[in-house]
C-alpha cells in the first residue's frame, strides 16, 4: 500500500511538468502583445515596454522562456506578475480562502447531499422522493451565477441573514457561496445516492443480510449503504478536487478572493508565470485527491487491494 | 489614462433581480466614532499596480493613491481650474518654459520626514527613468534631459537625474521644460507628480502595498490584495482642512452588482459606478443619494485616416452627421453620457459646447456630402472595437443609424482583447471607423487634443491612432502652449480644434457621466471630474 502510494506520487512529477509546459506554450500561444495592453488606450513609453518586455523574458521563444522559468521555480521562485508581485504571495493569500470555500461545499455536498439521497432512496416514490428529484433538477438546471445573486439579493440583501459579500466574518462568510457552490455537485451527489443505495437494497446480499434477522439500520448503514457510497465517494473526490481549482463565478458574486478569480484575471492579462503557477498547483490538487479517492476505495471495499 | 474595465461576467442578467430591489435598514456600513467622524467605505476594483503614484494610471488604485497624497495643486469642484490648496505656494514662470516651484511650509509625509523640494526631484527622476518601467514615466517627457533617463534597446539610460530639475533649496524646485508650456501648472495635480519619501528609495520594496505619503489618509495596515484596506486620518495633515472622517476603508469588488448589493444592504456606504441595469431604479431608490456629476472624458468615431476610404474629410464629416447621438444616449445609455459637439470635455475650460458643426443629426447633408465625394454606399462599413469592455451595443447602435440614415450596410468588428486589438490599431490594422476613448490626465484642453491628434503622439509613442498629422493645428498647439496667459493659450486651442472640426480625423460621440449613490450613514459626498470620490470632504452620521 505505501509503496503503491508512493509510485502514483512520483508519477505526479511528470505529469506536472508536462502540464506546466503545455499551460506555458498556451499562454505564449495566445494572440497580441501584453505589455501593449498594459496602457490601454494610452501606451506606456517605448523604453518602459521595452524594460519591462525584457524583466519578463516576452522578447525569448518560448522554450528559453520555460527553461527560464523552470530555473526560478528549482530556486524557489515563482516569478511576479506584470505588477512585480510575486506569484507566490498571491498563492499563498488566497490558497487558505479557496481552500475553505471548498470545505465548506464539500461539506454541505455530503451533509445534506447524502442525507437527501439517503432518505430518498429508503423511500422511493415517496413525496419525499419526488420532492428530491424535482427540486434537484431546478438547481442543476438553474445557472450559477443567477443562483448566486438570488440567494445574495433574497438571504443577504432581504432577509439580511448572511453578509453579502467578502470574508471579513470569518467562516459565516462562506456559509452561503459555500452553498451556492455545492449547489450543483450536491444535486449530483444526492441523486448518485438514491440511485446506488436503491439498486444495492435489492441486491442479494442485502436480502441474505435481512434473512439473517439483522436490524433494518444494520442492514442499510452497515452493508447496503458502505457499498452504495463508493461511485459517490469518487464523485465527491473528484470533485474536491476541481472546487480547490477555484470557482471563478462564485468568487465574483461573492466577493471572495480566491485563485480561481487570480488565474481568471491572468490569462486576460496573459501573465504567463501566474498561469502557470496557479493552474500547475489545481492539476495537482486534482491527481493528489484522485489518489485519496483510490485509496479510501480500499477502505470502504476490502476485495480491493493495492500491491 | 486608461479607461476603466468593465466587468461584465453577470451584469446583464442579474439585472432583473436588482430592478424590483429596495434599501434595507442599518448594517455593517459605517461605524460613527466618538471623535466627531467614524469610519465609512468606499467600493473600488482591483488596482492593477501596486500603489506607487508613478505607477498609477488606472482609476481603481489612483482613487486609494489620491487619499494618501495631497498634490501641490489641486482643482477647483466648479471650474476645474488649478488652485493652491496643495502643497505648491506658487508656481511662476516667465517664459513660460522655466518654471519655479515654491513650496509652503510644514507639509510632512506620514512618516514625519518634510517635504522638501528634494523629494520631487528624487521622485521625478525615479519615475521618468525608464529602468523602473514606471508607467507614467511620460508625463516628464516635456522635461529637460527626459531622453537622458531612456534606455536605448537593450542598454542601460545615460543618467539618471533631468538635467531639467534643479533643487534650488528646501522650498524651491526649479524645472526646465524642452518647449513653452503655458498651462505647466495645472498640470501638476495630477497623481504622477506626487512627491514620495526617503523611506522608498531607501526600500522600495512593499512600499506599493503600504505607502507613506503627503496626504489626508494614512495606511496603518498593508493593502491586502483582493480586499483592500482601511486608511486613517492623518492627524498632522499640512492642508488647511484635515480629513473630516477618522478613517475611510477602500473595499475590493469584483463585481459591480455585488456591491450595489452590498450598498443596499447598508453595508457598504459609496458606489461611484452603478451597474447599467439597476440606473432607471437607482433615482427612486436613492433618492437624493443619487447622484451624477461630468466626468473629463469623451468617446469618438475614429475614423482610419490612412485608408482610401476614409481619406476624404467629406466622408468623415457625413458619417458624422449620420449619428444620431441623443437617441443613443437615451437608448443604450440610460442617460448616463451625453451627446458631444465638441472634441474637448465640458469639464475643461475653454470648452464649446457647439464647437462641432457636423454633430448634429442631418440625414440629407449626410447623404449630399457623401455622394459628392464618390462614397461606395454598397460596400459594407467595418466598425472596429475592443471585446469584452461594453462597446458593442453602442456600437450597433451607430451601425443601424449608419444603414438606416446613409444606406450603408455595415459588420461588426469586436471580437479582439486590447492586447490584440491596441497593437492592430498601432499598426493601421484598422479597416473602417473605431471605437476611440480618452480620459483626461488633467483639465487642460491641450490634454484633449494633443495627446490624440497630433503628430509628436502617432503611434508607437503616443495615441494618435487615427494617423492625423496637419501641421497648421500642430502650430496652433504649439502657440497655446507658449501663450503668454491662459486665456490666450485657450483661445489657440481652440482654433486648433476649429481645424480638427473641418478634418474630422474622428466624430466626437460621447462625454461621459459619473454616477454614484451612497448610504445613509454618509453625507457630503462627491465624486469629481476625475471620476474619484473626495474621501476627505466625506462626512460620517447624519447631522
Amino acid at each position: 500500500m505505501g509503496r503503491y502510494v508512493l509510485r502514483r506520487l512520483l508519477l505526479t512529477v511528470p505529469v506536472l511538468l508536462g502540464a506546466s509546459l503545455l499551460i506555458f506554450a498556451m499562454v505564449y500561444a495566445l494572440p497580441g502583445d501584453p505589455i501593449r495592453a498594459l496602457g490601454g488606450d494610452r501606451p506606456l513609453s517605448e523604453a518602459v515596454q521595452a524594460q519591462l518586455r525584457a524583466e519578463y523574458n516576452l522578447d525569448d521563444p518560448l522554450l528559453i522562456q520555460y527553461l527560464k522559468y523552470l530555473a526560478g521555480l528549482v530556486q524557489g521562485d515563482f516569478g511576479t506578475d506584470f505588477s512585480g508581485r510575486p506569484v507566490l504571495d498571491t498563492i499563498l493569500d488566497r490558497l487558505p480562502v479557496t481552500v475553505r470555500l471548498a470545505l465548506v461545499a464539500v461539506g454541505f455536498e455530503i451533509l445534506i447531499g447524502i442525507l437527501a439521497g439517503v432518505l430518498a432512496g429508503l423511500r422511493r416514490g415517496s413525496f419525499f422522493d419526488n420532492l428530491v428529484l424535482v427540486s434537484t433538477t431546478v438547481v442543476v438546471s438553474i445557472p450559477v451565477f443567477v443562483l448566486g445573486f438570488l440567494a445574495q439579493y433574497v438571504f443577504g440583501v432581504r432577509l439580511g441573514w448572511f453578509p453579502i459579500a467578502g470574508i471579513t466574518q470569518g467562516w459565516y462568510s462562506y456559509v452561503l457561496p459555500g452553498l451556492v457552490l455545492a449547489a450543483l455537485s450536491l444535486a449530483y451527489v444526492a441523486r448518485l445516492t438514491r440511485t446506488s443505495l436503491a439498486e444495492n437494497l435489492q441486491s442479494d446480499y442485502v436480502r441474505t443480510a435481512r434473512a439473517k434477522g439483522l436490524s433494518e439500520t444494520t442492514v442499510v448503514g452497515k452493508h447496503a449503504l458502505r457499498n452504495s457510497l463508493i461511485p459517490v465517494v469518487t464523485f465527491i473526490g473528484a470533485d474536491l478536487g476541481a472546487l480547490l481549482g477555484g470557482a471563478i463565478v462564485t468568487e465574483s458574486v461573492f466577493n471572495i478572493p480566491g485563485l480561481g478569480r487570480a488565474v481568471y484575471d491572468a490569462v486576460l492579462r496573459q501573465e504567463g508565470a501566474v498561469v502557470v503557477g496557479i493552474v500547475t498547483l489545481f492539476v495537482f490538487f486534482y491527481i493528489f485527491f484522485n489518489l485519496v479517492v483510490d485509496v479510501l476505495y480500499a477502505a470502504l471495499d476490502p476485495r480491493i487491494r493495492y500491491e | 489614462m486608461r479607461t476603466k474595465r468593465i466587468a461584465g461576467t453577470a451584469a446583464v442578467l442579474s439585472g432583473a433581480l436588482l430592478l424590483t430591489a429596495c434599501g434595507g435598514g442599518g448594517g455593517g456600513g459605517a461605524e460613527a466614532g466618538a471623535d466627531g467622524g467614524g469610519t465609512f467605505s468606499v467600493y473600488i476594483g482591483e488596482p492593477e499596480n501596486p500603489l506607487i503614484p508613478g505607477n498609477t494610471s488606472e482609476t481603481e488604485g489612483g482613487q486609494v493613491v489620491d487619499a494618501l497624497w495631497t498634490g501641490l495643486v489641486e482643482y477647483d469642484r466648479e471650474t476645474n481650474e488649478a488652485v493652491y490648496t496643495g502643497v505648491a505656494e506658487s508656481v511662476e514662470s516667465e517664459d513660460q518654459k522655466t518654471w519655479t516651484i515654491t513650496l509652503k511650509d510644514g507639509w510632512t509625509f506620514h512618516d514625519g520626514t518634510p517635504v522638501t523640494a528634494q523629494s520631487y526631484a528624487d521622485t521625478w527622476n525615479y519615475v521618468a527613468n525608464s529602468e523602473n518601467a514606471q508607467g507614467n514615466s511620460y508625463f516628464f517627457a516635456n522635461v529637460e534631459g527626459y531622453e537622458d533617463l531612456q534606455a536605448e534597446e537593450g542598454g542601460s539610460p545615460a543618467g539618471t537625474e533631468m538635467s531639467g530639475l534643479e533643487v534650488v533649496d528646501d522650498r524651491t524646485l526649479r524645472v526646465t521644460l524642452t518647449d513653452p508650456y503655458a498651462q505647466y501648472p495645472t498640470t501638476l495635480g495630477y497623481t504622477a507628480f506626487f512627491p514620495m519619501p526617503q523611506a522608498f528609495f531607501d526600500n522600495p520594496e512593499g512600499f506599493g502595498e503600504q505607502p507613506i505619503g503627503n496626504g489626508p489618509f494614512k495606511a496603518d495596515e498593508a493593502f491586502q490584495e483582493g480586499q483592500g484596506v482601511t486608511l486613517t486620518r492623518y492627524e498632522e495633515f499640512g492642508g488647511d482642512e484635515p480629513a473630516k472622517a477618522a478613517g475611510v476603508e477602500f473595499r475590493v469588488y469584483t463585481e459591480i452588482n455585488t456591491a450595489y448589493n452590498d450598498l443596499q444592504a447598508g453595508s457598504l456606504d459609496v458606489v461611484d459606478q452603478i451597474p447599467p441595469d439597476a440606473i432607471a431604479s437607482a433615482e427612486d431608490q436613492f433618492g437624493e443619494r443619487f447622484k451624477t456629476t461630468p466626468r473629463g472624458d469623451i468617446t469618438s468615431l475614429g475614423f482610419p485616416t490612412y485608408d482610401e476610404r476614409f481619406a476624404d474629410p467629406q466622408v468623415r464629416r457625413a458619417i458624422s452627421m449620420a449619428i444620431d447621438r441623443q437617441a443613443i444616449t437615451d437608448a443604450i445609455f440610460q442617460g448616463a453620457r451625453t451627446p458631444a459637439a465638441s472634441f474637448v470635455s465640458p469639464v475643461i475650460d475653454g470648452h464649446r459646447e457647439d464647437a462641432c458643426d457636423v454633430c448634429e443629426l442631418n440625414v440629407e447633408e449626410a447623404n449630399r456630402l457623401l455622394d459628392e465625394a464618390g462614397f461606395d454606399k454598397s460596400e459594407p462599413v467595418d466598425l472596429w472595437f475592443n471585446a469584452g469592455a461594453g462597446h458593442e451595443e453602442w456600437m450597433q447602435a451607430v451601425g443601424n443609424q449608419l444603414r438606416e440614415n446613409l444606406g450603408v450596410e455595415y459588420q461588426l468588428r469586436g471580437d479582439l482583447q486590447f492586447a490584440e486589438y491596441l497593437p492592430k490599431q498601432d499598426d493601421k490594422g484598422m479597416t473602417g471607423p473605431f471605437r476611440s476613448g480618452w480620459i483626461m490626465d488633467y483639465p487642460v484642453m491641450e490634454n484633449m487634443l494633443g495627446p490624440t491628434y497630433s503628430t509628436a503622439a502617432l503611434p508607437p509613442a503616443g495615441s494618435n491612432v487615427t494617423f492625423y498629422s496637419n501641421e497648421e493645428f500642430d502650430a496652433k498647439l504649439q502657440e497655446g502652449n507658449g501663450a503668454e496667459s491662459i486665456d490666450a493659450a485657450i483661445q489657440a486651442y481652440q482654433e486648433a480644434e476649429d481645424l480638427l472640426v473641418a478634418d474630422m480625423p474622428a466624430a466626437p460621440l460621447f462625454f461621459g457621466l459619473v454616477q454614484y449613490a451612497h448610504s445613509e450613514n454618509v453625507s457630503d459626498v462627491y465624486v469629481n471630474s476625475f471620476g474619484r470620490v473626495e474621501v476627505e470632504d466625506v462626512v460620517v452620521g447624519s447631522e
